[in-house]
């Protein structure tokens, strides 16, 4: 075999997480309760672009979670075949042989986006033996250059051109292929589908959508097409591109995103739900476990908490057989720990909820059937906070995007051999001080972030729209503000909802 | 009223007493002091005599939280943990790595803590809650319709850009004030004007919107319906009664974060160079000093509880409809 797979503690949550969400998703669509806030998220048009953009971020850090080794091989048997294999100690994702030549065309230093040379002088020598302090040119970057004085513009005008023209006809393809399918659903022919789509008459808003896909596809196609003789967001300090880190960063943000989630939520269900359920002195003891967390500021808490794990791993390096393995189980380890600083929030939500609920008539009624505690709790109680649990979750996505850069910035989130936004950022602060300075990898730092957080957002407010009965009183009373007074809700809920600024 | 603070204030002891445990837990069950005398001592340099020496000095050569070699009640008050926690509640936090005396430089960097805390938080207050005033006069036209887009837009920067990007601007390019650093007494002002704009800007996206749902939910109250239907103008009916009554849950949901101030902003801190307590745990962060960490998470906590028992009160003292049980 010519790689070994290796599955990381991480990229095994990952595909845990990305089989719940289908087994989900079979569920969901068999319900047509289940859906009806579904349809709602599908209704918004700044959800589904939103939605848009994730799918692409999503497929880059699925691409960066199967991982596997490559083989080096050893030495060659009798009849040529390979007698021994050895693995090499580089662990390597799909993304990594999809990128292969950014990953591996690394320059000397420093280079500026779309540099055909270095950023800093060199001395060099000349034919006739003697020096002279030039800007050399880059190994990779714009190599295939005559006179890059002359031929530089034209030349990345033209890539572009052709790479977003590509991106132009796949979208129009994918467009096309969505008319077929939209025509077919309705009983329509196809141009009178493609007509709904552009005037917007679709109950899912395509309209947006495809504008969206062809801004990224466009976008895509142009940098694709210059990154395989360009470095498109230049080098960084020892001469790595840094749109390959960017893209590497992806995923980095998005396990902590949807792992934390996964470490939080059996915390926060249990015993949220038992509290609110059995009162009482179960009660009392989830609530001081919770006030006691949360009484603790989190980047305290979380910066003891892998301070101590830090220790443990310098100490014991016999554990992990290669850099990845450490880091990734640090990652792990962060997501663990942001994970337990983050379920009070949502288990004060869903105890709180709880109380409401088991004084239902429906659920006075189980009780006096019989039905035991477990059944209620799991046929009526939980189906019944789902949506603080989903919405809950999908708005501390980004929340926690932002922390992990603040974290790793702080010293105290991902491994340093990682490649995270807080990394990026953490080597951009030299870059700031220097002269000239080197601003590329902080402005890529900063687009890809503000990419995915902006359209986790917007994507997390569709969501809350859609299934928050309160919001949506709250969206329509904005147009017709009378009708239906309100509940008033405990005031825990409201301080909850206050914006976290703990980071600053 | 005193009889309710006074138990309020009991209640915060267990709390306290399990925020030990779990920052000591958290320390010394993974890590033996043994692995941290380690891993200050360097692991080149150490040898068991340095590693006793490095507990010796620190108080960690006893027994972690139960003391074989003792009799009776002091099988466990002869214990790392008691002594330490103990020491915590009478306010000795004892002495950093480096020699000195954390309660010393706690007192000492509070001030400048306050000096950048209570200014972003008053003038943030002031900023957010006159821009989403303006987004709900203005509710369902453009003008809320783009300040909701700009609040999601600024929600999605990281803090970190709005520092980086504001020392560049304004420090690096316009030359208007310095970089980093500190100064005492007026001289202070030049240092603290660009972090106390940067702390409002990176708060304005998430904390407008906050406010404005808070002014949209008292919108739809039945009094709201009464003032208009008697023909008071919206203007009136907003900065009159509005404004008056969504007061209530915006001073009492920001009565928390005030004692929490003294710990200062961990990230602008240490990006503008100001001793404050905010800086000083990054070092501690950094350097891995666990005492000052430790003393930091006690600190943390104890006023955060503070800020609890206050909103308590300041539900009780605006709203008398609360009856204290």
């Amino acid at each position: 075999m010519s790689f070994k797979p290796v599955v990381l503690w991480t990229d095994a949550l990952v595909y845990l997480l990305v089989a719940v969400v289908l087994v989900l998703v079979w569920h969901i669509r068999r319900n047509e309760h289940l859906l009806a806030p579904w349809r709602r998220v599908g209704h918004s048009a700044s959800g589904m672009s939103a939605l848009t953009v994730l799918v692409f971020f999503i497929i880059t850090g699925l691409l960066d979670t199967v991982h596997f080794r490559p083989a080096t091989e050893l030495g060659n048997g009798d009849n040529g075949a390979v007698s021994e294999t050895a693995y090499s100690v580089e662990v390597l994702s799909l993304l990594d042989l999809i990128a292969a030549p950014l990953r591996t065309r690394v320059e000397k230093t420093y280079s500026a986006p779309f540099a055909a040379h270095l950023y800093a002088r060199e001395t060099v020598e000349l034919p006739d033996g003697g020096q002279t302090r030039e800007f050399p040119r880059l190994k990779y970057g714009g190599a295939h250059l005559q006179d890059p004085e002359l031929e530089l513009m034209p030349d990345i005008m033209a890539r572009a051109a052709t790479g977003a023209v590509g991106g132009l006809l796949l979208c129009g393809v994918l467009i096309a292929l969505l008319a077929v399918t939209l025509a077919r659903q309705r009983n329509e022919t196809f141009m009178s589908a493609l007509a709904a789509i552009r005037c917007r008459t679709t109950a899912t808003p395509w309209y947006a959508v495809s504008i969206m896909l062809a801004l990224i596809l466009v976008l895509l196609g142009a940098a694709l097409a210059l990154c395989s003789s360009y470095h498109i967001f230049g080098t960084d300090k020892v001469g790595q591109d840094v749109f390959y880190l960017s893209l590497k960063s992806i995923r980095t943000g998005l396990v902590i995103g949807t792992l934390t989630t996964l470490m939080m939520l059996p915390f926060a269900l249990l015993l949220g739900i038992t509290a609110g359920y059995f009162r009482g002195w179960v009660d009392d003891v989830i609530q001081y476990l919770y006030t006691t967390l949360s009484s603790i500021p989190s980047v305290l808490l979380i910066a003891a908490a892998v301070l101590m794990m830090q220790v443990y791993i310098e100490t014991r390096p016999e554990l992990f057989d290669t850099v990845a393995a450490r880091a990734d189980l640090r990652l792990l380890f962060l997501c663990v720990i942001l994970g337990v600083t983050s379920w009070t929030g949502l288990c004060r939500l869903l105890r709180g909820e709880t109380l409401k609920l088991r004084e239902m008539e429906y659920i006075q009624a189980a009780h006096a059937f019989g039905v035991s505690h477990w059944r209620i709790i799991s046929r009526h109680i939980l189906p019944n906070v789902m949506h603080i649990v989903l919405i809950s979750t999908v708005m501390d996505f980004s929340g926690l995007v932002l922390a992990e850069a603040v974290l790793s910035y702080v010293g105290v989130g991902v491994d340093p051999s990682m490649i995270s936004f807080g990394t990026m950022i953490n080597a951009a602060r030299m870059e700031m001080a220097r002269e000239p300075m080197v601003w590329w990898a902080l402005l890529a730092a900063f687009s890809f972030m503000f990419a995915l957080v902006l359209s986790a957002n917007l994507f997390a407010d569709a969501v809350q729209n859609a299934f928050d009965p309160r919001a949506k009183n709250l969206s329509t009373r904005v147009k017709a503000f009378h009708r239906k007074k309100i509940q008033k809700k405990p005031e825990v809920e409201t301080a909850s909802a206050r914006p976290e600024d703990s980071f600053l | 009223m005193l009889n309710y603070i006074v138990r309020r204030l009991f209640y915060a002891i267990p709390i306290l007493i399990g925020v030990n445990l779990i920052t000591f837990t958290l320390f010394f069950v993974v890590n033996t002091p043994d692995d941290m005398a380690r891993m200050q001592l360097g692991i080149k340099r150490v040898t068991p005599e340095a590693i006793v020496r490095w507990k010796q000095e620190r108080g960690y050569d006893k027994p972690l939280m139960f003391n074989n070699a003792e009799q009776g009640f002091s099988k466990l008050t002869r214990t790392v943990f008691f002594e330490k926690s103990v020491s915590m509640f009478a306010f000795r936090f004892g002495r950093a790595d480096d020699g000195r005396d954390i309660a010393y430089e706690i007192r000492k960097r509070m001030i400048p803590s306050l000096s950048i805390a209570l200014p972003v938080f008053l003038l943030g207050l002031g900023v957010y809650i006159v821009f989403a005033l303006t987004m709900v006069f203005f509710r369902a036209t453009y003008v809320d319709f783009w300040g909701v887009v700009l609040c999601v837009a600024l929600m999605s920067i990281s803090s970190l850009f709005y520092i980086i990007g504001g020392q560049f601007l304004i420090s690096k390019l316009w030359h208007l004030v310095p970089i980093s650093g500190y100064g005492y007494g007026m001289d202070a002002a030049k240092f603290l004007i660009l972090p106390v704009i940067i702390g409002v800007i990176s708060g304005a996206g998430a904390n407008t919107r906050w406010y404005r749902t808070i002014f949209l939910e008292e919108m739809s109250r039945d009094y709201v319906r009464t003032a208009r239907a008697k023909g008071l103008s919206e203007r009136i009916v907003l900065f009159g009664h509005v404004l008056r009554n969504a007061l209530i849950p915006i001073l009492t949901g920001t009565v928390v974060v005030i004692p929490l101030l003294f710990l200062g902003s961990l990230i602008a801190e240490s990006f503008f160079g100001i001793p404050g307590l905010g800086s000083y745990t990054i070092d501690a962060i950094n350097s891995q000093d666990f005492a000052v960490v430790r003393a930091m998470v006690f600190l943390g906590s104890l006023l955060y509880i503070v800020g609890l028992i206050l909103t308590d009160i300041s539900y009780t003292l605006v709203d008398p409809r609360i009856r204290m049980e």
